[in-house]
């Protein structure tokens, strides 16, 4: 038999691209909403009232103790399929009928598991943000939020950034589940592909190298983002500058 | 919960499969791991180019992608040999398939925690080794490697962690692990949403488990060392 | 607001401030008139940094009143028996009349030098970029550091640091600078330069309110010097009376250890 049919892969080219645009848009997508979310929620962990930081604390541990499979299989199937939910499609209500669409579920279960893995990134930051900064811009008369907003988050921000990149990649990897709810993204292109020709090494191998070249790329734009917002953390060479 | 209760033994059942594939792993990729760190850190410049090839299509490709790939390739390398021996078919073990995917897998997160830990330990303490005449076997068993341990701890913690539940994708090559059963007992008892969240209890379970063995291990592990505190 | 000479600024009343059973405060007074610049010292631990820093409310009082050009500072009886501040705007509107500069630096790590002197000015006067950015060319400038304006913090030694310190503290062009132990972390051959600037704001009749160990600016700058010990006043008083004609044995002691 033939190992590697490099025309299995050229024939099914168009599917590839569909399935890595899916990719992608889940990626970034979630990877946003996930961001949106964990900067408020993040202050809110730090926050010294136990009513406010407990259930966001509740909340991080559950999504990051929990594979996202089980996550994405117990939002799609397990919320679509209980009665109460059932109960709102047959009454018509249209907001509900959004747990019935994969797209949409697959959406929230991976942004809310990037959500939950920001934030603690973000808080473990914010807890690291030099005290006597805080202090500082206290003893100037900044108000609370402006001290937030203008030192404790840009600081804490540009310190989270390596674990963030490290987040990223790891989302667009972990996204490769989405096909277990009938999504077709690359992995589930791939997959289509092997079923239709049993090619599995030109299916899987090619996916593989996109998921490989789609990292680099994201490896690139992080060193980048390194460089820019990172630079007051970066040694200089020569000690300190002479007056 | 009655239907929680009926398929209660079936799940366990589940949870010792995800456990076994889980534990299989990790004692492939700390092995793989620990030879890949020894690659690495290795003089021979062939050898550190493979690990490093090796580290980077395993770290950059997804864990699922692999699975498949390790999967539904293995079984047709297994029919063409099967077929030269003019054997009968042999259906490839969905288990073997997991634990190998998973092992090398974090076999190359395991390479990178090793490498880094070996370099952590100070050369002055190899050198005061053999500077009382230890062989070079000696240094590397009594000083080089429990020192490295100290240092590879938390990353082993945390590799351990994220490979545990990297474990319920074995699901999608059909191996009857705890969220394949629950899976199934959703859909006969059309409860699905109890049997998910079982499994997400069972993971957390071990999760929580693992944790606290950390904490024990790095205590142990500790012991001599003052931690910097501000 | 202009600030008419010999005009009283700063008035702390009898301030106490406790920690649990330890009473690191009991009961301090002073009064700075505009140009004055008092000179705080003692050992450590006798309480003269969390003195300066009660001014600002960075800490708690237990007890006692803050009267800031005529306006007190109102507090309530806040947990654990320390104050708190009841009106949280005025802290903020007073927090800008008395600017701080800090043993540390406190040098906004993610900030170039000039964004850390105009952040302030920008964000809490409300003064428009342009007006901000030629009062921290001003400033800069004044204590020789307008070419680092690029830099960030961590790139420069801990002299100019503090030199940018105060520059971001005068950019309020605050009623009086606070120092707490302005050259405490610095390196030795580094404390020159700081002292220098220092010496050269109050010869421009700036009221200055400094926790120091450096006794040779508490002799030559300063016009008023309040040795604390034990969370006391001991002495105070014109510095050529106080450091060289010591009346208490503490005193005594603190400056024969101090002075070579």
């Amino acid at each position: 038999m033939e190992w590697f049919d490099p025309s299995v892969i050229s024939g099914s080219l168009p599917e590839f691209w569909r399935g890595l645009w899916m990719t992608v848009q889940l990626t970034v997508f979630s990877l946003a909403v996930g961001f949106a979310l964990a900067i408020p929620l993040s202050v809110a962990r730090v926050s010294r009232n136990p009513w406010v930081s407990r259930p966001i604390s509740a909340y991080t541990y559950f999504f990051r103790g929990t594979p996202m499979l089980v996550q994405l299989l117990l939002i799609y199937y397990g919320v679509g399929q209980s009665e109460w939910m059932q109960q709102q499609w047959e009454s018509g209500n249209s907001f509900w009928l959004l747990f019935r669409d994969a797209y949409f579920c697959t959406m929230l279960a991976f942004s809310l598991n990037t959500c939950a893995y920001q934030l603690e990134m973000f808080a473990g930051a914010i807890r690291n943000v030099p005290h006597g900064e805080v202090e500082a811009a206290e003893a100037m008369g900044m108000t609370r939020y402006t001290v937030l907003r203008r030192i404790v988050l840009p600081s804490a921000l540009r310190r989270a950034i390596p674990p963030l990149s490290n987040e990223v990649i790891l989302m667009l990897q972990g996204s490769a589940i989405a096909s277990a709810v009938t999504l077709v993204d690359l992995t589930g292109a791939a997959r289509n592909v092997y079923s239709r020709h049993y090619a599995p090494f030109e299916a899987f191998i090619f996916a593989g190298l996109l998921y490989l070249a789609v990292t680099f790329v994201l490896v690139g734009l992080f060193r980048f983002a390194e460089s820019h917002w990172l630079a007051h953390l970066q040694p200089r060479s020569a000690s300190a500058q002479k007056d | 919960m009655d239907a929680l209760i009926e398929y209660s033994p079936s799940l366990l059942a589940g949870a010792w499969i995800t456990l076994q594939v889980a534990l299989l792993s990790l004692l492939l990729a700390v092995s793989t791991g620990l030879l890949g760190a020894a690659c690495k850190l290795s003089r021979i410049a062939p050898l550190r180019w493979w690990t490093a090839l090796y580290t980077t299509v395993f770290r950059g490709v997804p864990d699922l992608v692999m699975m498949l790939l390790f999967f539904y390739g293995g079984q047709v390398i297994l029919n063409v040999i099967s077929d030269h021996l003019e054997r009968e078919m042999v259906e490839l073990d969905a288990f073997a398939a997991g634990v190998l995917t998973i092992g090398f897998i974090f076999g190359a997160y395991f390479t990178e925690t090793f490498r880094g830990a070996f370099q952590a330990v100070p050369a002055g303490q190899m050198e005061a080794g053999r500077a009382y005449g230890m062989s070079d076997w000696q240094v590397f068993w009594h000083i080089l490697f429990p020192q490295m341990l100290r240092y590879a701890l938390p990353g082993i913690g945390n590799n351990w962690l994220v490979l545990l539940k990297s474990t319920a994708i074995v699901s999608m090559i059909g191996l009857a692990d705890m969220t394949w059963l629950a899976d199934q007992a959703g859909r006969s008892t059309h409860q699905p949403f109890t049997f998910y969240l079982a499994v997400c209890v069972l993971y957390l379970a071990m999760t929580a488990v693992s944790n606290h063995v950390l904490q024990h291990l790095q205590r142990r592990y500790n012991v001599g060392v003052r931690e910097a505190n501000v | 607001m202009t600030v008419k000479a010999n005009n009283e600024l700063l008035r702390v009343d009898d301030l106490h401030k406790q920690y649990g059973d330890n009473e690191v405060l009991k009961g301090v007074s002073l009064t700075a008139h505009s140009g004055d610049v008092i000179s705080i010292i003692g050992s450590s631990g006798s309480g003269k940094s969390t003195w300066l820093r009660c001014i600002n409310f960075l800490e708690q009082p237990t007890s006692g009143k803050i009267i800031v050009a005529g306006e007190e500072i109102k507090m309530l009886a806040g947990s654990k028996d320390a104050l708190k501040v009841a009106d949280p705007r005025q802290l903020q509107k007073i927090r800008t009349r008395l600017s701080m500069v800090f043993q540390h630096f406190n040098l906004w790590g993610h900030m170039t030098v000039l964004q850390n002197v105009i952040e302030a000015p920008i964000h809490v006067l409300g003064l428009s970029k342009k007006d901000a950015m030629e009062r921290a060319e001003r400033y800069l400038e004044r204590v020789g550091v307008w070419k680092f304006r690029d830099t960030y913090p961590a790139h420069l030694s801990g002299g100019q640091q503090q030199r940018v310190a105060i520059a971001r503290a005068l950019a309020m062009e605050p009623e009086a600078l606070l120092f707490d132990e302005p050259t405490s972390a610095l390196d030795p051959e580094l404390v020159g330069e700081v002292l220098k600037v220092m010496r050269s704001i109050a010869e421009e009749g700036r009221t200055m309110l400094v926790v120091t160990h450096e006794m040779g600016f508490a002799r030559e700058v300063s016009n008023h010097v309040i040795f604390v010990h034990q969370g006391r006043v001991e002495e105070r008083g014109h510095p050529r009376e106080v450091l060289t004609r010591p009346n208490s044995e503490r005193l005594q002691q603190f400056l024969s250890g101090n002075l070579k």
